[in-house]
């Protein structure tokens, strides 16, 4: 293996571990927004308990992030030091303010939010909560804008062999940003809406029936039956951004090898891409299919990966399995939307087991959904990492492969023992449920109060081990 | 325009470094004093005097790392290029660290002694790593068209090596006058004890670097020894040594906040020494941060939103430090 491959395979194994967590933390903070604005207008006391029972869970999530985000502010350096002097003029200040975003946020509102419930009044803390639900989306806002813009760079010059951002609005707002913004924050909507209603069927599973665990479920499955076909319409808005603008990622996700025979591109469901042999071997298709859905029109074909040079392809056996994978999930989080709607209207939503098991299986597809979309995206970017510009090649540190080799081998087994031991946690918190009426003894802490410090891990109380 | 903005920015990066320096420098102290620590009490109340604030303490490195990137892209790349595996492993310390800190309180008596391991080990050797860095940093990075041009083992040399026991022992007394004012009783009067051995090994430290860098580089002899530099800069090894006789009695009379202050002072005045070795040097021997700037668009624009921010740090920071003031007894927990 060489060098360059050990290198993306560290970044996107330290990136993959990140991204979880943001995602959870950028659905929870607006589910805990939701949750708190219906308890302030109906006063109904089980949004207060779902509230805090969230909360905690938030709190964990939110810590890990910080944690595995640090490692991400020295990757770029580290790992892609050719590409930080090119590049660095644009990204930099991108990821500085995504950087300063996060820190106004842990320092302004966090703190309200985690221990001052008793502390502010409910509007104010309303109002913090809803600061740190929109700060997460600034967050996003910065990083998907830096990764957007090496999928469709614009907005700069180059001078001497270095990239000089001449108008920023154009940099930010760049072709592919709205969509790749929506559709990631939709998405870790919805992860979060399948882990929180997986949790629900979980508890529904084992006997413990209450309004809190009703409620999550029911508020999970909304979810899922309205968001999940938005997610479909952006994500097919995106696939033919990204058509316009990557023609040989397209090409590569549909495993579309040439144009030579005139006429409709079908549809290939399943196949195995074989870069070598130039084909698409075993393939299942449906003719004309390609050509309805990316260009709306039953002749026209779609591009051919042989219409570019082999050294300009991504690789089309994996691209086109992440991103069957993704549509796969994508469908069926519809499906569990449509067969929670009709069980609703039946009267058997939090009885059914069959369906319970099918939401508990479901738990993780939110995030393997997020991770399967981003390989899609990234390899589907190469073998350029600022697209047209620079080749991830020419990007790369001048590392040994030794030197990787050792990094990588010990970044697997701490981030497994450390994040590993973080998911354990919040699979325990998960466990104890939302208890009935766990809203009235809060947490009273946090900067000012001299017995809990305002961190975020040290909202939730409960033991991480047995005993 | 952009000269300024450049030494803004540069002002900014050293602001942060020094910041993270100081702040997570006691706090890794103290995972360095846990092994002479063996009771379960010590710990816990050690571990409760930077519970609450020392999570902040890293933002500054964090920022520091960001700010580089955005402002300095050129020495971003070379220094974290060319010193990849002591920076991996100051990051894979820091990450153990952290987690264990917070682990540790939620741990069971079971599993207690595995996150003190994890403290201790996280600590050692994200602070040896930081020497190492810094040793490294000084000795010099070659660079050849902007790119590090060195050995990936270059750091592996004596005076790098040297630095990063120097370091332990800076964190280490750092920690321990920390503990003295924030303790009391037969803790606080062990940490008295182990301050005046623990100056005794950084002052040594200060020493050797003092003369192993003016010998190893013509330049930084230059900037120190040459007239009229010499009586210029004479007031910092003096202030230097002044503030060590004044630390050794402050620890011998049992002051309390003292030698915590003027362990500050060390550090500061150490951290200024350096600044007057290497300036304008973003990346020694010879790329001045002028060169390595980034253009003064990107600059500028990173700037607006630093100057509106950083201030609130510092704020919250001031008023978190200001609200877990005093002393921290047995009975007091912070989790």
């Amino acid at each position: 293996m060489e060098a360059l491959d050990l290198a993306r395979i560290q970044f996107a194994f330290t990136i993959s571990f990140h991204i979880l967590y943001p995602a959870i933390t950028i659905g929870l903070a607006s589910y805990l927004a939701v949750l708190e604005a219906l308890w302030l207008k109906t006063e109904k006391e089980v949004y207060r308990d779902l509230y805090h029972f969230w909360l905690k869970i938030f709190a964990v999530n939110f810590g890990m992030g910080v944690v595995s985000g640090l490692v991400m502010a020295y990757q770029f350096g580290t790992n892609w030091s050719r590409f930080s002097t090119f590049a660095g003029s644009v990204t930099g200040p991108l990821l500085t303010y995504e950087v300063l975003t996060a820190f106004f946020l842990e320092a302004g509102f966090l703190g309200v939010m985690l221990f001052g419930w008793n502390r502010v009044g409910p509007r104010l803390h309303f109002f913090a909560t809803v600061m740190v639900a929109i700060g997460t989306l600034i967050s996003t806002f910065w990083i998907l804008a830096s990764n957007s813009w090496m999928h469709t760079p614009q907005g700069y010059e180059i001078i001497d062999g270095r990239v000089i951002p001449v108008d920023w609005l154009a940099v930010i707002f760049n072709p592919s940003f709205p969509y790749r913004l929506t559709h990631m924050a939709v998405a870790a909507f919805l992860a979060t809406a399948f882990f929180v209603g997986a949790s629900a069927a979980w508890h529904l599973l084992r006997g413990n029936d209450n309004p809190g665990v009703r409620k999550m479920l029911s508020m999970a499955m909304w979810m899922a039956l309205l968001v999940a076909p938005i997610q479909a319409v952006i994500g097919d808005a995106h696939g033919l951004n990204t058509l316009q603008h990557q023609p040989a990622k397209i090409a590569a996700i549909e495993g579309h090898w040439s144009n030579d025979e005139p006429g409709p591109t079908p549809l290939i469901l399943f196949g195995w891409p074989d870069m070598e042999r130039e084909e698409t071997r075993f393939a299942v298709e449906i003719p004309v299919l390609g050509s309805l859905i990316l260009n709306h029109s039953l002749t026209e074909p779609i591009p051919a990966l042989k219409d570019f040079a082999p050294e300009d392809r991504p690789n089309s056996t994996v691209v086109f399995w992440t991103f069957r994978i993704m549509v796969a999930l994508g469908l069926l989080m519809i499906f569990t939307g449509l067969w929670s709607l009709w069980l609703r209207w039946r009267g058997r939503l939090f009885q059914s087991r069959a369906f319970l098991r099918l939401v508990l299986a479901m738990g993780p597809s939110g995030l393997i959904a997020i991770l399967a979309g981003w390989f899609t995206t990234e390899i589907g970017r190469q073998p350029w990492i600022v697209y047209g510009l620079m080749r991830t090649r020419d990007a790369v540190s001048a590392h040994s492969v030794t030197q990787l080799s050792v990094t990588l081998v010990t970044f697997v087994v701490v981030y497994f023992f450390v994040f590993g031991i973080g998911l354990v946690y919040v699979l325990r918190l998960v466990r104890k449920g939302p208890v009935p009426h766990e809203g009235r003894e809060t947490n009273d802490g946090g900067a000012g109060r001299p017995r809990t410090p305002a961190r975020p891990l040290s909202a939730p109380e409960e033991r991480v081990d047995e005993g | 325009m952009g000269i300024e903005l450049s030494l803004i920015w540069a002002v900014i990066i050293a602001f942060s470094v020094m910041m993270y320096v100081v702040m997570d420098g006691f706090d890794l102290g103290i995972g360095m004093l846990y092994p002479f620590f063996r009771e379960r009490g010590d710990r816990d109340v050690m571990m409760n005097t930077v519970a609450p604030i020392w999570d902040g303490n890293e933002t500054w490195l964090v920022l520091g790392g960001a700010g580089l990137f955005c402002a300095f892209p050129v020495a971003y790349a070379v220094v974290l290029s060319a010193l990849y595996l002591p920076l991996m492993f100051m990051l894979i310390g820091l990450v153990f660290r952290g987690v264990a800190f917070e682990f540790r309180f939620k741990a069971s008596e079971h599993w207690r002694h595995v996150w003190d391991k994890a403290f201790i080990g996280g600590s050692l050797v994200a602070t040896f790593a930081q020497g190492v860095v810094l040793g490294a940093f000084i000795n010099g990075l070659p660079v050849e068209g902007d790119q590090f041009a060195g050995g990936s083992l270059d750091w592996l040399a004596p005076f790098p090596i040297f630095c990063g026991f120097g370091l332990v022992a800076a964190y280490a007394l750092l920690g321990c006058t920390w503990l003295i004012m924030r303790t009391e009783g037969p803790l606080q009067e062990r940490m008295h004890d182990l301050a005046r051995p623990l100056a005794l090994v950084l002052l040594a430290v200060i020493g050797v670097v003092s003369l192993w860098t003016p010998l190893a580089h013509g330049a930084i002899a230059e900037r120190w020894f040459s007239l009229p530099n010499l009586f210029w800069l004479m007031p910092v090894p003096l202030l230097v040594l002044l503030t060590f006789q004044q630390l050794l009695r402050s620890v011998a009379r049992y002051d309390n906040a003292k030698p915590f202050v003027l362990t500050l002072v060390l550090i500061f005045l150490g951290y200024a020494g350096l600044g007057i070795s290497l300036w304008p040097n973003i990346v020694p021997p010879d790329v001045t941060f002028w060169d390595a700037a980034a253009p003064p668009q990107s600059q500028g624009f990173a700037l607006v939103g630093a100057l509106l921010i950083i201030p609130f740090i510092l704020g919250y920071t001031a008023w978190s430090y200001y609200v877990f003031r005093g002393k921290v007894t047995h009975d007091q927990g912070y989790h």
